[in-house]
Formats: structure tokens, C-alpha cells, sequence
């Protein structure tokens, strides 16, 4: 088996404050394989945005890393120099913000700032990078590309521009995108556009994505696996299918349990009492403790007292201690097939 | 007047509001431009049971917070009117106009915003009480902001408390106990949860809900989230670039979508059950509300579109099916209905 695109393993990402270290993300390990869309849900807190920031290089200071390895390619990129981290970003690994407007800079047109990203990463004369970036924006569904390369950002709606800030990313033609809540400052419809356009482009391209979001519902139509972080821990990973129908993290059940459904005629959701801890106050054990109702069920109080790790938990790995019981009971051929079936459910 | 209390507790009547968005005189006069109309809000009429929740939904411009704002009397209508339990709100003066506003709230979308940070959540609270004359400071209106705070799942103690003391679903909490605090039978409720993460928008969506059956409170919510609006509302009317589209029952809005925008609206909901559903994401994108199309607002997106569409602008029809649809292609019934199962 070839080895993952990128690991993680371990990561800690931590912010100094003068009333001491917070701990933004506490030991998470996961990996990518190529051409793999994992998705990384959780509600704001969760980390899950540092950790998108922390793979490709962009951690704001006073953020760091204070431990683990990230491992992109075969090769330790966590702790190279600004330069050598420079050269890999958007040539190897292209990033999606949330806001297209901000990330575009409002002051040059699209196409300079499409072809700047190319000529930067490729070795193509000017003239070359330009037509690449019309080819680029047709595939990205901008109509009329070689006459609206010309335009500025504001000439753009709200989701034509996210479909210009994915043109970017694609530029270089990297092998893995961070997209960091690409659809959440969209209205529905064009929601449902931009989904459909980055699945169909990771899929011709084999580009592997990191889809960091809090929307279950964009997870559920375009990711692979996911990941559901919870106060700075990975809570469960696992196929995206399984997840969803059988979660077995009780943080994951309360969450799905949460969002309304149209046609579920329920009269009230189940809710998760209590809020996510601060940083400053994460309690012993399990994160999530203080608010789980299954917590009575593990017997010698060890949700308070120890941390539990990712324990295979039916069709998943869950960080919850009602699991602990269970080994592995699925064979790793087994896992693989699961897996295709769940690629190929999603890709419908 | 004898007049039988009537089942309706709110009418609003063809309301539109235009803003002038011209640029200033001088440089009208210099760059020969005309007055550039706003039509935000372009000839909405609908009714509002009592102790129901209709909702409104729409993308981003179509004009449903400003129906929100209208029907607070944050803004003034340019035409048509708003009745509420039968009186005229442009007519209502001086005491007459206080005492009804007491009877209506609004909770906002943002409650980082919506709050005065400088105030302890107490005075926050009391403030419609007093504002609306219903009480005195003193330990009553303390006791009654210590009710409330209970009522919406806060501890009495947090009336001491800053807004910033908070998170964002507490702050949603004290908004509501806010507009609650003047008795009010009726609330506004502006996208009350679309800055709240999921497991706290389902913590304030069952609150909303138990609020209104224990006081009976009528709602008008309005909302961007198809799923969320599906599992409050009794009735839902789908607004498109100033206008209403449709009305109806929740029950037939999602199972049997009529006008075209409702339908592709339908689909474009993410599917959490991941049924496989065939999503057919519509092409375009909401048109400049400066410049709207001509006839039906939507032909340049519909798929149905004929000649009449783009010249005749649908009115709201009731359909056999229940509720009422603005769309010559259901008129005329060149369009299938599509039957969703629940």
C-alpha cells in the first residue's frame, strides 16, 4: 500500500498568553491518501481551522507548533525554513479561505493574479500562463473567461469569485487542497455549485482535499472520510457513511442528532446541554465529559480522569472510553472494501 | 368596537419599500445619471395566524429581513399596509401606537451586536419593561428579570453578569429573554440562529419552540436554512428578489414544491441522509436588484421560461394544492409537479 499523502501525527498547536499556554489542538494525528476528501467538521473552537493552517504553513504567530510531525509526501514539512515552506505552498499544496473576497486582492485583476501564482510555480513564459489561467477559469465555469480575466474581484459576484479563488488553488496544479469553509459564506444554490465544481475538479485532477467546515450537509455530499474535532481533539474519524448513520463518539450522536432535517417531523432536536469548554478550561479526561450522558456508563470514573485515544468503535474510531472494551474486529481487507463502497456511494 | 376577536393576528397588505440609492445631486447632475430605486421589498401581502410561525426564506437580497423590519416599524412602508390585530400601524398614534409595540419584539440575527456591552444583562432585560411603563425599578422588576432569565435557561444570577461574560448561544438566550420581558404576543425573529454553531442553534430551536407553546407566542421567523425553517414553521412563503413566490404549509412546501425557485431551492439542500439524491444545482445567480428582470423575477434562471414569463409578472394565485403560487408555468400547468416523499 502506498503510503498516505499527508500525515499528521500527534500535533500540538499551542498560543503562549500571558496568563499561560493554551492548547489549541492537543494530539491529533490523521492522514490523506492521494486523491482522498477528508472532511474535518466541528463547531467553532473545535481547532479545526489551525490545523488546516498548521499543514500548510500559515499559523499565525503567537500560534505554534509545539509538537508532532507533519509528514507531506515522504517528506517532514512541519519545521522547514519560511522559503522551503514558501515553495511548497500553492505549488504542491493550494489553499481555499472562506471569504473570496479577502482573499483576493482587490487592487489587481484576476488574471494577474492567476498568472503571478502560475509563473511563480511553473516554468511558463507569460504569455503561456495566461492562456493556462483562461483554461483554468473555464474549467472553474467562468463564462466568457478570456474577456472577465481582465476584471477586478469586485466585478465579480460572491460565488463567481470563490470560483476564481479555486482556479487559484488549482493553478500549479497541486496535489492537495486546504479548503477552509469554502462554501459557508454562499447562499444555498451557488453552495450547491461550488460542491459540485470541487468534486468534479478533485476528481479529474486527483487532487487530495482537507475540507474544513462546520456543515455536516457539504460533508456528507462531497468528503470520503471525516474527522469530528471537539475542543482541540480528533472525537471520531472515520468513513463519512458511517459517521453519519452510525456515529459512536456520544459527542457525534448529540451533533447529528442537532441538525434538523427536512421531512424528519420531530417535534423537538436532541440537544447537547452546556457549551464547548474555553481553552483555558478543558476538563481532565475526556474533553467532552462534563456534557456526555453516557458518561455513567464507563465504569471506575475514567472519562474524568484519563484521556482516551482513538479506539476502533464499530465501523469507526472514536476517542471514547464505552469502546474501550472492543478490539478491532474487522480486518484491514474488509476496511478497504468498506471504504471503496463508501468513495463510490458519495461520488454518485 | 364589537367586532369578534379575529384569527389573525397579522396583515400585511401589498407592502413595498424602495430606497433611493442615487448618488449624491452634483454628481447626478454631472454624470446625467436619474435616481437609482431600490426595490427591496416589492408588493408582499401575507397573514400571520395567531400562535403560528410562518416563516420566510430566500438567498441573500431577496428582502426578507426588510419584511422583518417593516413589520417591527423599524422602517416605514413605501406602499400598502401592515395590520396588527386589525389596527393600522401607519394610523396608530401616541398611546395607542406605544401600547402595541409593546405587544411585538424582535430577537436579531447577531447577538455579539445586538447587545449593549456596557450594560449588566439585568438592565439589559428591564429595559422594554420600563421603556413600556410595566413596571418600576425596584425588587419586583429584579424578581421578574430573574423569572425570565430562568424562563430562557439562564441562572438569575447571571443578571449581574456583562454580555461579553457570555457565549454566543447564552447571548441568543438573554436577546430572548430581552424581547420576551414587555409580555409580547408576538416575535420577530431575524435569523435568530444563523450565527450559532449546530448543537447550540438545536438548544435555542427547542427553546423557541417550548417558549411558544407555554405563552402562545406567534412567530415570524426568518431564515436562510431550509432545514431549520422546515422543522419551526407551520407555514412557509419563499421570497425571490423582493416578492413572495409562495405560500404554504410546511408539510406541502418540502414534499410538494410548485414554483420552480421553491423546487430548486428543495434540491439544493444538502443531503444528510445521502440518499444518493440527484442534485441539480441551477445554473445563474440572483440578478442585480437595481436592474430586475422584466415579467416573473426568476425567468432568467427558470428552466420553464416562455414568452409571457418575460413579459407578464405572475400574481399570487391559490392552488389546489394549498397555498399560493406566482408562476404563469403552474398557472398554466406546463409545469410537473414534482412529489417528494416525507
Amino acid at each position: 500500500m502506498n503510503p498516505p499523502l499527508l500525515q499528521v501525527k500527534n500535533l500540538r498547536i499551542e498560543f503562549p498568553t500571558r496568563r499561560g499556554i493554551l492548547v489549541a489542538v492537543d494530539d491529533i494525528s490523521f492522514d490523506i491518501a492521494a486523491g482522498e476528501v477528508l472532511g474535518v467538521v466541528g463547531e467553532s473552537g473545535a481547532g479545526k481551522s489551525l490545523t488546516g493552517a498548521a499543514v500548510i504553513g500559515l499559523l499565525e504567530p503567537p500560534g505554534r507548533i509545539a509538537g508532532g510531525e507533519i509528514i507531506f509526501n515522504g517528506k517532514r514539512i512541519d519545521n522547514l525554513p519560511f522559503e522551503e515552506i514558501r515553495k511548497i505552498r500553492g505549488r504542491e499544496i493550494g489553499a481555499i479561505f472562506q471569504d473570496p473576497l479577502t482573499s483576493l486582492n482587490p487592487l489587481y485583476t484576476i488574471g494577474r493574479q492567476i498568472t503571478e501564482t502560475i509563473e511563480t510555480h511553473l516554468a511558463l513564459t507569460h504569455a503561456q500562463a495566461r492562456t493556462r489561467a483562461i483554461e483554468l477559469l473555464n474549467e472553474v465555469g467562468i463564462p466568457a473567461a478570456d474577456k472577465r480575466i481582465d476584471h477586478y474581484p469586485h466585478q465579480f459576484s460572491g460565488g463567481m469569485r470563490q470560483r476564481v479563488v479555486i482556479s487559484l488553488a488549482l493553478a500549479a496544479n497541486p496535489k492537495l487542497i486546504i479548503a477552509d469553509e469554502p462554501t459557508t459564506a454562499l447562499d444555498v444554490s451557488i453552495q450547491a455549485q461550488i460542491i459540485t465544481l470541487l468534486k468534479k475538479l478533485g476528481r479529474e485532477h486527483g487532487t487530495a482535499v482537507m475540507l474544513v467546515t462546520h456543515d455536516m450537509g457539504v460533508i456528507a455530499e462531497t468528503a470520503d472520510r471525516v474527522a469530528v474535532m471537539y475542543a482541540g481533539r480528533i472525537a471520531e474519524i472515520g468513513p463519512v457513511a458511517d459517521v453519519i448513520h452510525h456515529p459512536q463518539h456520544p459527542y457525534t450522536i448529540g451533533l447529528m442528532g442537532a441538525i434538523p432535517n427536512v421531512g424528519d417531523n420531530n417535534e423537538r432536536l436532541a440537544q447537547i446541554d452546556g457549551s464547548m469548554p474555553r481553552l483555558t478550561a478543558i476538563p481532565a479526561g475526556c474533553a467532552f465529559n462534563p456534557r456526555c450522558t453516557r458518561r455513567a456508563d464507563v465504569p471506575n470514573q475514567r472519562c474524568t480522569t484519563e484521556r482516551p485515544g482513538l479506539l476502533p468503535a464499530g465501523m469507526t474510531q472514536a476517542a471514547c472510553w464505552l469502546h474501550a472494551g472492543q478490539s478491532g474486529k474487522r480486518s484491514e481487507a474488509e476496511n478497504e472494501k468498506k471504504s471503496d463502497e463508501n468513495r463510490k456511494m458519495v461520488s454518485v | 368596537m364589537n367586532q369578534k376577536k379575529s384569527n389573525i393576528l397579522l396583515d400585511v397588505r401589498d407592502v413595498a419599500k424602495e430606497f433611493d440609492v442615487s448618488k449624491p445631486w452634483l454628481n447626478r447632475i454631472i454624470e446625467r445619471q436619474d435616481k437609482q430605486i431600490l426595490k427591496a421589498v416589492d408588493g408582499v401581502s401575507f397573514t400571520i395566524n395567531r400562535g403560528e410561525t410562518l416563516s420566510l426564506v430566500g438567498e441573500s437580497g431577496c428582502g426578507k429581513s426588510t419584511v422583518a423590519r417593516l413589520v417591527c416599524g423599524l422602517y416605514t412602508p413605501s406602499r400598502g399596509s401592515i395590520h396588527f390585530d386589525g389596527v393600522d400601524m401607519a394610523e396608530a398614534e401616541g398611546d395607542t401606537l406605544r401600547k402595541l409595540r409593546a405587544r411585538f419584539q424582535m430577537i436579531f440575527q447577531d447577538p455579539y451586536a445586538s447587545l449593549n456591552q456596557r450594560w449588566r444583562v439585568g438592565k439589559i432585560i428591564a429595559e422594554p419593561i420600563l421603556v413600556h411603563g410595566l413596571g418600576k425599578p425596584g425588587s419586583a422588576l429584579n424578581k421578574r428579570v430573574g423569572e425570565l432569565l430562568t424562563q430562557v435557561g439562564l441562572s438569575p444570577l447571571d443578571a449581574e453578569k456583562f454580555p461579553h461574560e457570555f457565549s454566543g448561544g447564552q447571548r441568543q438566550r438573554v436577546s430572548i429573554a430581552r424581547a420576551l420581558s414587555s409580555n409580547p404576543e408576538f416575535l420577530v425573529c431575524d435569523e435568530p440562529t444563523s450565527a450559532l454553531d449546530v448543537s447550540v442553534q438545536a438548544q435555542i430551536l427547542n427553546l423557541m419552540k417550548d417558549l411558544q407553546r407555554e405563552f402562545g407566542l406567534t412567530y415570524l421567523f426568518i431564515s436562510h436554512n431550509l432545514a431549520v425553517v422546515s422543522h419551526i414553521s407551520n407555514r412557509v412563503g419563499v421570497m425571490y428578489l423582493g416578492r413572495l413566490v409562495e405560500v404554504a404549509d410546511t408539510n406541502r412546501i418540502f414534499t410538494m414544491p410548485l414554483h420552480p425557485y421553491t423546487q430548486m431551492l428543495q434540491s439544493a439542500i444538502p443531503d444528510l441522509k445521502m440518499t444518493g439524491k440527484q442534485r441539480t444545482p441551477v445554473a445563474g445567480e440572483v440578478p442585480n436588484p437595481l436592474t430586475p428582470p422584466t415579467g416573473c423575477a426568476f425567468h432568467p434562471r427558470c428552466p420553464h421560461a416562455n414568452e409571457r414569463c418575460k413579459r407578464e409578472r405572475p400574481e399570487m394565485i391559490d392552488h389546489p394544492e394549498g397555498g399560493q403560487v406566482a408562476c404563469h408555468g403552474v398557472e398554466e400547468k406546463r409545469i410537473n409537479m414534482i412529489k417528494l416523499a416525507a
